[in-house]
């Protein structure tokens, strides 16, 4: 899926028929984080089986290059948070999140980790965003797994339209 | 066996103790004071007739208008007689804010150190003698007890977002050295 229009390939006023390529650094590095999202394995309660779902074969997040789900925070640089975020969990998720890499984002999947959900009591935070910050939203109970791929070429389009 | 056999049995082997049969609808109930809880507890255990040597849950109720307030409930399970039993205690020493205490049974089973936590942590029942009486379920520094039915559940605190480690680095590195020595000399 081309997100954003390469610039012209032969754009440099030289001979077309030169093996040359020219293209602007920060278009093509934010194209490579975009195109390589490396998701935490992260998961919190019943959305995360949605988002298993949209790993694997059926749904199959690699068309949109983000199948690589890391095991440490340490190689990942977006945080699914997939369900309701309890207040006792709320440091530990914190501290994973502080443990990746810039550059990192955040997406805050199905109405519990967004608003609370149906949640509305003492023990759940309402919305991951008093946590951690959040790109994108994906509202739902729980999203289906189309909703997250939505959400995942959203960010890669924040992505694609942010400055290094 | 009835409640009302157990109750026979239980009777003979703690002198003294008054008992009460429960209303139940799958197995037998008895009511027990805290002060013989223990004794009837290692009564279950022991005598070869019961055997309830299983501690599977211990949890409780808040009747919130009616005094006295709270009921503790145990549940325990013989496996040799394949037979289950559930233990009711009335927080009778209770005013009616305060939960009041119920004598711990971990020196019949062990195992009930962290049900009996969670007890404290939801309810706010004291359990005498319990050497770890520390939240399980809620945060370390929370107020109040949220299974009270009293409590506000909406209610919304701050969020905290870091906590410190609740080991130091010596004791974590003391513990690591001890599990090393353990897996290298099993017995």
């Amino acid at each position: 899926m081309a997100v954003m229009a390469p610039p012209e390939p032969h754009a440099h006023g030289l001979d077309p028929e030169l093996p040359i390529i020219t293209s602007k650094l920060e278009w093509l590095v934010q194209w490579a984080r975009q195109s390589a999202i490396w998701p935490a394995q992260f998961g919190l309660a019943c959305c995360a089986i949605e988002m298993m779902a949209m790993a694997a074969s059926r749904y199959d997040i690699a068309r949109f290059g983000a199948e690589v789900f890391r095991g440490s925070p340490r190689q990942s640089d977006l945080m699914i948070v997939a369900g309701r975020l309890s207040r006792k969990m709320a440091p530990a998720m914190r501290r994973v999140y502080d443990q990746m890499p810039e550059p990192k984002w955040v997406i805050s999947m199905g109405a519990c980790a967004s608003v609370g959900g149906v949640f509305d009591n003492y023990a759940i935070v309402q919305g991951v965003d008093q946590v951690v910050p959040v790109d994108v939203f994906v509202p739902g109970c729980p999203p289906r797994p189309e909703s997250l791929i939505y959400g995942i070429v959203q960010l890669q389009q924040k992505i694609a339209r942010s400055r290094m | 066996m009835t409640a009302a056999d157990l109750i026979e049995i239980l009777n003979a082997l703690v002198p003294g103790a008054a008992y009460e049969a429960g209303a139940s609808v799958d197995f037998p109930t008895i009511y027990v004071l805290p002060e013989h809880l223990v004794d009837t507890c290692r009564a279950l255990r022991v005598e070869p007739a019961l055997r309830f040597e299983a501690f599977i849950e211990a949890t409780a109720v808040d009747y919130l208008p009616r005094v006295p307030r709270f009921e503790v409930v145990y549940h325990l399970l013989s496996v040799a007689h394949r037979r289950r039993v559930r233990l009711k205690v009335r927080v009778l020493n209770a005013a009616a804010a305060e939960a009041g205490v119920v004598p711990t049974v971990q020196s019949v089973w062990p195992g009930a150190g962290w049900p009996e936590r969670e007890v404290w942590d939801m309810f706010g029942i004291v359990f005498q003698g319990h050497p770890d009486l520390r939240r399980l379920l809620m945060p370390e520094n929370w107020e109040g007890h949220p299974g009270r039915k009293d409590y506000p559940v909406q209610i919304q605190k701050a969020t905290q977002t870091y906590s410190p480690l609740e080991v130091s680095e010596e004791q974590f590195r003391a513990n690591l050295e001890r599990d090393r020595v353990k897996r290298a000399h099993p017995h």
